[in-house]
This record gives C-alpha cells, structure tokens and sequence, in this order.
C-alpha cells in the first residue's frame, strides 16, 4: 500500500464539437489554469505532470513536447500515457502512483483532445488488426452495437432501456455548462434518432469534442495542508483483457467486473448500489449504461435493464449515474476519463454547481477503453 | 492579464478579441505507405484460406482453440504448437448493420454502408472471428443462428479469401 493521496482541484475546458478559438496547447493551458485556481496552487507547487492523449486524432506526436508551455512542463518531470479511452483514467492512476509511491508531492494530471480536427472513427479503426479485423470492424460503434445485440438476446434487454439512459445523460447535462452537447431529450426521441449501427442510434452514441482537463493529486500531508475537503483515492485499479475481439465475452464485461472486483476489495465496499453516493461511468453509448451495470456488480447479470426501467440511476434515485451528463454528452476522448475522475472529485468536494448530489461521501469512476478494457478510481470524503 | 480568456466560454467564437479570423490549417490529403508483418501464425491462417481451410492454434493447457490463431495463449501465457481445421460452418454470436458512413481507414475513401458486421464461432473453435454477412436487415438476424463461410473465386491469402458469411436456412 502506498501513501494516501487526495485530489485538491480540478479543472475543465468548455467543450464542443470544435474549439475553433483555441489551439490544441491553448485548451491545455486553460483546463490547467483552472485546475490550479480550484486548488489555489501555482505552477511552482507542482512537482511533476502526467499528460495524455490519442495522437492519432490530430497527427501531432509529442504533446509532452509541444504542450510545454500551456502545460507548465518547463524544468519538471512529464510523463506522457496513452490507452485508448481510457488515456483521461489511466492519466488520473498515473498521478495517483506518482504521489502514492512517495515520491512526488503533488502531480498534475491532464487528459485532452481536439477531436474535430481529424475522422475520429478512421482513428479508432486502427486500433484493430490490419490483416484480419479492421475491415470488419466499424469504430467504437461497431463492437458496442453488436455486444449489445447479444446482451439483448441474453437477457431480453430492449432498445428502449438504453434510451432511458441516453435521455438520463443528455438531460443531466443540462445542468453542467461545460459539457458539449446539451439538450433536453425523450426517450421517444432517442428511438426515433437516425440510426447508426443497429441497435444503436444516434442519440444513444456519444460525439466527438474537442475538450480538456486537469486534476491534482497530492499526497495526505500536503492534501490536508492545501485543500480544506480533499477527495480522497480509495482505489485505483486496471485491467486489460485479450487481443482480438472475438476473444472476448461480451454478454458481460469481464475487465470492468475484475476492476471494479478488486477496487471494492481495497475500498471495504461490499454494497455498491447502497454504499457509492454517486458515479461518474465511462458509457460511450447509452447501451453500456445497461449491460454494463451488471459488472459493476450493481446486480446480477441480466438484471440491469430492471434497474434501469425502475429510475435507480436518476438524479432521484438510489445511485444517480452521471450528473455531468456523461460520454455522451461530453467526449474529448484523451480527457474523457479524466472527466468522470474530476467530475467525482468535485461531486465529494462539494463543487459541482447544478449538478451537485446531496452530501456524497463516496464516489465511483470509471474509464473504458480499446475492446475492451477498464480503469476503476474509488473517491471518498473520509481519509482511506 | 488573462488575454486568453481563460474563464471564458469562447465556444462560439469565429474571430479573436482583435477581429482576426480564427484560421484553421488543412493538411491536404496526407497518404503514407505501412508495411505490416504478419509472421508465422497469420501467415499459415491466411495460406489456409486460400485452401479454403480455417486454421486455429490449440492451447496444450486449457484446450482452448484460438480463431483466430496466435502463438501463445493468452490466458496460460503458454506457447501453442498445435494447428486445428475448425469452421467452416459456424454461428451468430453478434451482429450490427453499420449505417454511418466514415473514412476507411485502409484507402482514406469512404466506407460503403450499409455493411454487416458478425461475430461467429466457428465449429471446434473456442473464441469468435469478425467477418460480413449478406444479410442487411435486422430482423432477419438472429444470435444463434447457423452460418456457412463463402469463398471468393480468387484467394490470394487475405481474409478477404472468405468472401463472407451466409445464413443457413
């Protein structure tokens, strides 16, 4: 076990479909000016940073070069960490070890991407296998709708289910200025959106933004000494799974039920649904924010459309799921994991403005990446 | 001080505080040639396609039969030595009709939509291939059901050997 550490600020971009006014560096720069404001730090206070991104989306290598300057990178330690879209959690776990392993006080951690400036779906294609897979496979879509199409076969999910989660996110957003998309939606309107790959429609798919964000980290002296409510890291856990896509079970999602396994173990949860105030989950498309709720241990397979169609996942009910509005409202994909760390951070800190829940003592946030792996970051009021 | 804006929300503008056009650079049409090497284990599948055979490694530990086939097994983090023919009939494990058309990444030219993207288990093979299927309505596709690969008149040792796969009715 490592040191304790808690997250003392966080900030975010305005994010969009495309940030025309700002440069790639110039939304680094103002997600990290927030952050040190949230935690009213200056560039001095910052030991070393993690930074993280997709390269791929805008052809520009080297962000740990070229982002010096918005980053405050000058003379300090820059670690840069790409995993697919997991890159935002996998970042936030990198600035968690750094101050967790002892030595460094306090690290930044920042998640970004301008994803207008390229096809994102062209991008991600090259994740799989040139020879054999890539042909078949149709971006993020393509795998999240067909896992879907047998999570409904399994388990008679329905369309429907998953735009009650889609109409969840998009109107949660309405109460966050910083995310994308904001619109008010029906579940009848997310059916009758054109759709993209079957099952999955338009409304139910997040976009694409350009988008940034920045979180602290520090160590339990320094935390207490510079944050009168640090949100505490209860846990941090990844896991990867295999190669190919059809290697995988889709019915479930094994790599998020270990993480999640092993992230309740650390924090002493042993009742999820009861015990987290809030979570903050990476669901790319509103499909996941039903079959995945089955590994988050939430249920038992094949039970979360119940819980879906029963509202436990409002902002009224027992666990509301994504205040913020989530991947679906709001995706700059290198940042987009980050979000849901920050946004859980800010939910304990007390800071989410509109979208506050109601006196949130621990907090779940997940990241998703490639096919298929996860990231689980456990938040809490109380020291670990 | 703050000349950017920093706290501003400055998403829609078009042109900086001064009246200069917010500028964007195109980069033309950028192409740029890969050489990918497949090795032993993808060469010997795809010289099996061109035979019409599906060829799988078979983990001496867990049993599991990789279609795709690879050299070691993942889970046993053990080298495989032995080659199974499994398939070429097979079933629906999942499926989606792509819809949206994006920029194929292979030729930087549009996707042709719809295509049908399947996930079937061959026979004898423990894990899934992707592939196409002809069948582009959904309601004609059920999970569950028996699939028969195609072949192409001319293999050439790609997995475009397989032309795609067909309901069996």
């Amino acid at each position: 076990m490592g040191k304790r550490v808690g997250i003392i600020g966080v900030g975010q971009t305005h994010h969009a479909a495309k940030r025309l006014d700002a440069s790639g560096v110039e939304i680094i720069a103002e997600a990290v000016t927030r952050a040190l404001d949230d935690a009213a730090l200056t560039i001095a206070d910052i030991d070393a940073m993690v930074i993280g991104n997709m390269d791929h989306f805008e052809n520009i290598n080297y962000v740990d070069m070229w982002a010096v300057d918005g980053l405050g990178a000058c003379m300090k330690p820059v670690f840069k960490v790409t995993t697919g879209g997991t890159t935002g959690t996998t970042v936030g776990a990198c600035g968690y070890y750094h101050c967790a392993s002892g030595l460094f006080d306090v690290v930044l951690a920042v998640g970004w991407e301008k994803n207008s400036e390229s096809d994102t779906q062209a991008a991600i294609a090259t994740c799989s296998n040139p020879a054999l897979e890539r042909d078949f496979f149709a971006g993020a879509i393509g795998p999240l709708a067909t896992e879907y199409s047998m999570y409904m076969k399994a388990y008679g999910a329905t369309e429907e289910d998953a735009a009650i989660v889609a109409a969840r996110d998009r109107n949660n957003a309405l109460n966050n200025p910083y995310a994308h998309s904001r619109q008010q939606v029906t579940v009848e309107d997310v059916l009758k959106s054109p759709m993209l790959s079957y099952p999955i429609k338009f409304l139910d798919m997040c976009p694409r933004s350009d988008g940034a964000c920045a979180v602290i980290f520090a160590v339990e002296e320094k935390a207490k000494r510079l944050c009168a409510k640090p949100a505490w890291v209860h846990a941090s856990v990844v896991r990867h799974d295999y190669t190919h896509f059809g290697d995988l079970e889709w019915t479930f999602m094994p790599t998020l039920e270990r993480a999640s396994a092993e992230a309740y173990k650390l924090a002493g949860i042993t009742n999820p649904l009861k015990e987290f105030d809030v979570a903050e989950l990476y669901l790319p498309a509103s499909t996941c924010g039903v079959k995945w709720m089955d590994s988050l241990w939430f249920c038992e397979h094949g039970e979360a459309p119940k819980l879906v169609r029963k509202g436990t996942f409002q902002m009224d009910g027992e666990l509301p799921i994504n205040p913020s509005g989530g991947v679906i409202s709001t995706n700059p994909i290198g940042a987009t994991g980050l979000i849901r760390v920050g946004e859980a951070a800010w939910q304990i800190m007390g800071r989410a403005g509109a979208r506050q829940v109601e006196n949130v003592r621990k907090a779940l946030a997940t990241g998703f990446g490639g096919c298929s792996w996860s990231d689980v970051m456990i938040l809490g009021a109380d020291l670990p | 001080m703050n000349i950017m804006g920093l706290y501003e929300d400055k998403r829609k503008r078009t042109h900086t505080p001064e009246g200069y056009e917010l500028l964007t650079l195109e980069s033309g049409h950028l192409e740029y040639d890969f050489h990918w090497h497949l090795g032993y284990c993808w060469s010997k599948f795809l010289a099996g396609l061109k035979e019409q055979r599906f060829l799988a490694t078979k983990c001496s530990q867990c049993g599991a039969v990789y279609m795709l086939p690879r050299q070691v097994c993942g889970r046993c983090f053990l080298e495989m030595d032995e080659w199974v023919e499994v398939g070429p009939e097979g079933t629906l494990e999942g499926f989606t009709i792509v819809r949206f058309p994006y920029i194929d990444p292979n030729h930087g030219g549009m996707m042709q939509v719809p295509f049908t993207s399947i996930w079937v288990n061959l026979d004898g093979a423990s894990t899934r291939m992707m592939h196409y299927c002809n069948e582009y309505d959904e309601k004609n596709l059920v999970v569950g059901s028996r699939l028969r690969a195609v072949w192409a008149e001319e293999r050439t040792g790609s997995i475009h050997d397989v032309s795609h796969f067909e309901i069996i009715k």
